[in-house]
């Protein structure tokens, strides 16, 4: 075998050189921004005063640490995505965070100071409740997990099982709560709904049950929720209904004392949902006798316990949100409480008294354009006289970290959002306005010559002038030493650059936020949140008018559908600035099927989106005059398809001159055998440079290049590993014609797929050798072309030629695109994003079905390289070298104004941004291209060219006055 | 298809087999002749030309299927009416549309009984092209794996649509269809089997030669040796010239 891979290295050799990025060109074109996701668990490191680290478990099941100072990731852990890798419960002390994962499958502890992992456990099986730290004499050495049926003490420092215990009567009751209070015994507390409390006492020592109490509670349903520890064991419960708070001291009693809220002299609204929130600073220590109460959305009060009688310590209203904190002895209140619209305060007051603390404002501002402040994380420290000075982390609904520090100067951000980004486009930057003057006098109408020429001379005017500033900044820059010349990037300055290699990014994610990121550097520009995003939403960004038509502003819209109830909204902006425009969008009443853009332009060069509701009846955006004439005329030859997978039923429809639909085609794919997965079709602004391919033997093998067409890909429903098969269609989009169909057997999902120009390759997973395989299907005409002029799918009688060919990839893969340039003259890459985190850029060359098995004249002649099964991953084309991506889930690919090259940002957890050139910097000169040499030479030429002139005008006369 | 085993069939393998032993009969390229009367069914083929564009399907004719691994058609079609030919004129005229429409129904022997009416399978083609085509057109029949009916396609000998006048309807009358069934190809797999031998062929081809064996050295000594020697020689001369500025080219190279 390692014979066959030299000869094909060899072959390959011939026709490619290396293609990887050198040394000092790393992070030239390309960045990388590392995510976490929306924070599920914060908590500050605050063994040290000087520590810079806050802790953060996330829902996107990552583990990390943050430098606080600048916002920048320490390390980072990724688990295994799915309920497998969730992080159910972070508890920290000193140096140790304990994490447990899965549902309670693992427990494990990590070293904070370097992200290392001390160690790990699987735990039995069984749901997990809770978990919680157990200390005795002032030290931690244990951690207990409650599970459904069991209770486990688990030594810290070595993770090893202390003791594993059954818990009492687990089938009847809900055993939900775990505590202790350094007294040597551990507490789990359960609730048999609607009758008692379960309150069993187990010995650290040896997990012997002390004792078991039984509390009757019939109005209690679940102890996490409305109750809390207070104090040393007593068990502070809130029943909104009798509108009341109970205790109960866990040591002793046997009863609960009722003590209604209105002997605290609170007044409560009927439907109020109380939430009660203690502090316990030391895992080892009983918690504090002070706690919170939060009667609503914004309102809270500070209460006292003792002596079993509750005394308030002081009320808050307004409030947003309200927090425990403790330094050294110290415990804080932080409580946030808005100001106006735009700004909020945090405060802080003595959790012991009550009172405020002087000097402790931080002035928080609220974007309006993010979300409401959901949850706050306070750092306090010890200043040098002994005050307490404190930091705070806001995040808010749309998952965004934003730290402040007094007196309210904002030190980082991190958009977490983008974490979950679901789609993206890229658009081009506005020219500068000298250039935009310029292009808006080519595009006005001619209105008298004497005006052309002032307008004409104007603009001239106007470039010297801008020309001069130009030089005149080059001229001052020069003088100043380099690292002072600031790359100023900011939405006033942006402007296209020479060849178009900066645009800006307009990233849609999951949790509703937009943001637009300039490509060059990743610095994100603008950032807008939309609220009432539906969970489930599905997105769908267009770009209506590009930035070409000055000085209309370019307009993206923005589909936002609601997946179960199919209704859908559209969010119109700029998507340079990121405002939402003064066009209102239509109101959709129905649920929404398609959406299609349609390449007619109304007079403002705002393409027209066409939305199909649930009764076939067509919406179009906009809809003025001009362009309802303009779809009435074009009707008969607008064309839509709808795929519905549950019946399996793919429908086209033809638009008619009233907006309504008529149905034309229907090709239907009974569900008993196989299901519609993914249907994918062309990119609309892809540009196919030629027709055909010249062979061998000098004639020409032209492509079937129909933009209507469809590949649709099934899978069987039929699992089975002999039986199950992976079928994809070729279909017309338009005449519903299927042009290719196919199976492979043997074979399974998930799919991917990349259909462009008369090629789509895909790859899949063979149950029968249990490899991933790539497959490429390519469509030929023939030597002769049927219709040489313009392609219409109503007209071409005859079928494509089908050649297909598979091969052997050596890892499973994540994702995969195509590369895609302005003209389409430069060779296609696949882009594959890999689980491992690379970036492949393939050349599409490998994936060649015309590939020969044995090596003729011809076929050597045409570059085709011989067939060989296997793909092989050559580490150089990795194009983010080690810039490993985590997590990717899409590529998106943009054509920049150089033919050669192509804008490539890869999504997942992380965001890449890179150029590839497919087929090198062909019409670019390299960085060391040596201008002194050429121009040296070309002086040397002209002089020589002078000198021997000049010799020869002598020669000549020499020879005349012979 | 895997050998079986003798000895010991427990009633889990019998069914095995038994599912074996159909799926070799829809395997079985030849068509049983006797089988053949049986599996022949007809459904109709109905098409729809109106001036205001909304379905009113009627017979066109016939399509007697024959079911099978290997599953043909035969299509038996009624004359254009008086009527229709005027009327397919009027709606070529207004750029209408000619469409078709065949029942779904499954072409496999064994899913006979429970052979499925619920919903047609349509496809469309300009009246126009219909018209200039004189009616001559190619009328595919997709089936999925299973041999379920998932598609109908229509197509017109030549496609164009130019916009010729028809001097007499005579050619309006008779249908010249070609029909087809297509099922869909297995897609081809990795050919490691043909690469591997052809790697053996080559690799046997090089032991046979074995001046294709001899390494580099084995071959080119007699140019490598003199070259060495009058390097060695060239930098000893150097060395005994002038030690230290020897030592200085020496580092440059």
């Amino acid at each position: 075998m390692a014979k066959v891979f030299i000869i094909t290295f060899k072959l390959i050799m011939f026709f490619f050189t290396v293609d990887a990025v050198f040394e000092d060109q790393v992070g030239k074109f390309d960045w990388r921004q590392q995510y976490i996701g929306n924070v599920r668990f914060g908590h500050f490191d605050a063994q040290l005063q000087s520590s810079k680290k806050v802790i953060l478990a996330t829902e996107q099941n990552v583990f990390a640490a943050v430098n606080i100072r600048t916002g920048e990731l320490f390390w980072r852990h990724v688990d295994k995505t799915g309920p497998e890798g969730s992080i159910d419960a972070l508890l920290h002390h000193g140096q140790d965070a304990v994490v447990v994962v899965g549902n309670g499958r693992i427990l494990r502890s990590w070293d904070i100071n370097v992200g290392g992992l001390n160690w790990e456990m699987v735990l039995d099986s069984g749901s997990f409740q809770a978990a919680c730290f157990v200390g005795q004499q002032d030290t931690v050495k244990h951690v207990a997990v409650l599970k459904k049926t069991a209770l486990s003490l688990h030594y810290l420092s070595n993770g090893h099982q202390k003791w594993v215990e059954n818990l009492p009567d687990s089938e009847t009751v809900d055993y939900q709560f775990v505590y202790s209070g350094g007294t040597g015994e551990v507490y789990v507390l359960g609730v048999l709904p609607h009758s008692h409390i379960a309150i069993v006492t187990y010995s650290v020592e040896d997990g012997e049950i002390i004792k078991q109490v039984s509390v009757e509670a019939p109005w209690l349903s679940n102890i996490q929720v409305s109750c809390a520890m207070v104090g040393k064991g007593i068990l502070t419960c809130v029943n909104p209904a009798s509108a009341s708070l109970y205790t109960l001291d866990i040591h002793s009693q046997t009863q609960m004392t009722q003590i209604p809220l209105q002997s605290l002299g609170l007044d409560v609204t009927p439907d109020f949902q109380p939430v009660l929130v203690s502090t316990q600073p030391n895992p080892s220590q009983h918690p504090l006798y002070e706690f919170l109460l939060q009667l609503s959305s914004d309102h809270y009060l500070l209460l006292q316990l003792n002596n079993g009688e509750i005394t308030t310590l002081r009320d808050f209203k307004p409030v947003n949100l309200a927090s425990f904190s403790t330094t050294g002895d110290k415990t804080v209140l932080a409580v946030m409480s808005p100001k106006n619209k735009t700004a909020c305060s945090v405060n802080l007051f003595s959790a012991e008294t009550g009172r405020r603390l002087l000097d402790t404002t931080v002035n928080v501002n609220i974007d309006p354009y993010s979300g409401k402040p959901q949850k706050l994380y306070v750092q306090t420290f010890l200043k040098k006289d002994d005050s307490v000075g404190y930091r705070v982390m806001l995040q808010t609904e749309d998952h965004t970290l934003t730290f402040i520090q007094q007196p309210g100067r904002v030190m980082w951000t991190r958009e977490e959002s983008l974490s979950d980004v679901v789609t993206m486009e890229m658009v081009d930057l506005p020219l500068t306005g000298t250039q935009a003057e310029l292009e808006g006098e080519f595009g006005k109408k001619a209105d008298g010559l004497l005006s052309m020429v002032l307008k004409r001379l104007s603009s001239q005017l106007i470039l010297l002038q801008a020309w001069i500033a130009h030089l005149w900044k080059l001229f001052y820059d020069a003088r100043k030493p380099r690292s002072q010349v600031k790359n100023d990037m900011s939405i006033e300055t942006l402007s296209r650059d020479e060849f178009n290699l900066q645009k800006m990014m307009v990233m849609v994610t999951a949790s509703g936020k937009l943001f637009g990121i300039d490509s060059k550097t990743g610095t994100i520009l603008w950032k807008h949140y939309l609220e009432n995003v539906p969970s489930n939403a599905a997105f769908k960004l267009m770009v209506q008018r590009t930035t070409a038509h000055f000085p209309h502003p370019p307009q993206c819209t923005l589909l936002i559908k609601d997946k179960v109830s199919g209704l859908t909204t559209l969010h119109v902006f700029n998507p340079i600035f990121g405002k939402k425009s003064h066009v209102t969008p239509p109101s959709l009443p129905q649920p929404i099927l398609q959406s299609l853009m349609l390449p007619l332009m109304d007079q403002d060069y705002a393409k027209v989106l066409l939305l199909v509701d649930d009764q076939y009846k067509v919406t179009a955006f906009p809809s003025t005059k001009n362009v309802l004439q303009q779809l009435q005329e074009m009707a008969s030859s607008i064309f839509f398809y709808l795929v519905d997978s549950n019946p399996g039923r793919l429908s086209g429809y033809r638009l008619r001159t009233d907006l309504s639909t008529e149905l034309i085609w229907e090709v239907v794919m009974p569900i008993e055998v196989q299901k519609i997965v993914s249907v994918k079709g062309k990119r609309p602004n892809e540009h196919v440079h030629s027709q055909g391919r010249v062979m061998g033997d000098r004639s020409v093998l032209y492509k079937y290049l129909n933009p209507n067409l469809l590949a649709v890909v099934s899978e069987s429903t039929d699992s089975h590993q002999e039986r199950s098969f992976i079928g994809i269609m070729l279909i017309d989009g338009v005449t519903g014609r299927i042009i290719h169909e196919a199976v492979q057997r043997k074979a399974k999902g998930p799919v991917h797929i990349v259909h462009s120009e008369n090629w789509v390759v895909y790859e899949y997973w063979s149950t029968k050798s249990r490899r991933n395989e790539f497959s490429v299907i390519e469509l030929y005409e023939g030597t002769e072309l049927y219709n040489s002029t313009v392609f219409s799918s109503l007209d071409r009688p005859h079928a494509p030629q089908v050649l297909q060919q598979s091969y052997i990839f050596p890892s499973s893969i994540s994702t995969l695109e195509a590369t895609l340039t302005e003209k389409g003259i430069t060779s296609r890459h696949l882009l594959i994003g890999l689980p491992s985190g690379g970036i492949l850029s393939l050349p599409k060359m490998f994936l060649d079905p015309r590939r020969p098995e044995i090596i003729s004249e011809q076929s050597r002649e045409e570059n085709l390289i011989p067939y060989s099964p296997e793909l092989i991953i050559r580490t150089e084309w990795f194009v983010n070298y080690n810039q490993t991506v985590s997590r990717v889930r899409g590529i998106y690919t943009a054509p920049s104004g150089l033919e050669s090259t192509c804008l490539v940002v890869a999504y997942g957890l992380d965001i890449y941004q890179t150029r590839v050139y497919p087929s090198k910097q062909f019409d670019v000169l390299k960085d060391d291209y040596d201008y002194m040499l050429i121009s040296s030479v070309l002086f040397a030429l002209f002089f020589a060219t002078m000198i021997s002139k000049r010799l020869a005008e002598v020669k000549l006369l020499n020879r005349a006055w012979r | 298809m895997k050998p079986l085993l003798s000895s010991s069939i427990t009633p889990f393998v019998y069914f095995m087999i038994s599912i074996a032993c159909i799926e070799s009969q829809n395997a079985r390229r030849v068509g049983d002749v006797q089988d053949a009367e049986f599996n022949d069914f007809s459904v109709p083929l109905e098409h729809s030309f109106e001036v205001d564009d909304i379905g009113r399907f009627r017979a066109r004719g016939a399509l007697q299927l024959k079911s099978g691994r290997e599953p043909g058609a035969t299509l038996s079609q009624n004359h254009l009416s008086q009527d229709d030919r005027i009327k397919l004129k009027d709606v070529a005229a207004v750029d209408g549309l000619y469409r078709i429409r065949v029942p779904r129904v499954s072409m496999q022997a064994d899913r006979q009984a429970d052979r499925q009416t619920s919903g047609y399978l349509t496809a469309f083609v300009r009246a126009c092209a219909m018209v200039e085509s004189h009616l001559s057109d190619v009328i595919t029949l997709h089936t999925d794996v299973s041999g379920t009916l998932i598609g109908v396609s229509i197509v017109t000998l030549p496609g164009a649509c130019g916009g010729a006048e028809l001097e007499d309807d005579v050619d309006l009358e008779v249908f010249n269809t070609t029909l087809a069934v297509m099922a869909p190809v297995t897609a081809p797999g990795p050919e490691t089997a043909l690469f591997l031998e052809r790697m053996e062929q080559e690799s046997e081809k090089k032991g046979k030669n074995p001046q294709e064996q001899k390494s580099f050295f084995a071959k080119y000594w007699m140019y490598i040796v003199p070259l060495v020697l009058f390097l060695m020689m060239s930098g000893a001369q150097d060395q005994s010239g002038g030690g230290g500025g020897g030592g200085g080219n020496g580092g440059g190279r």
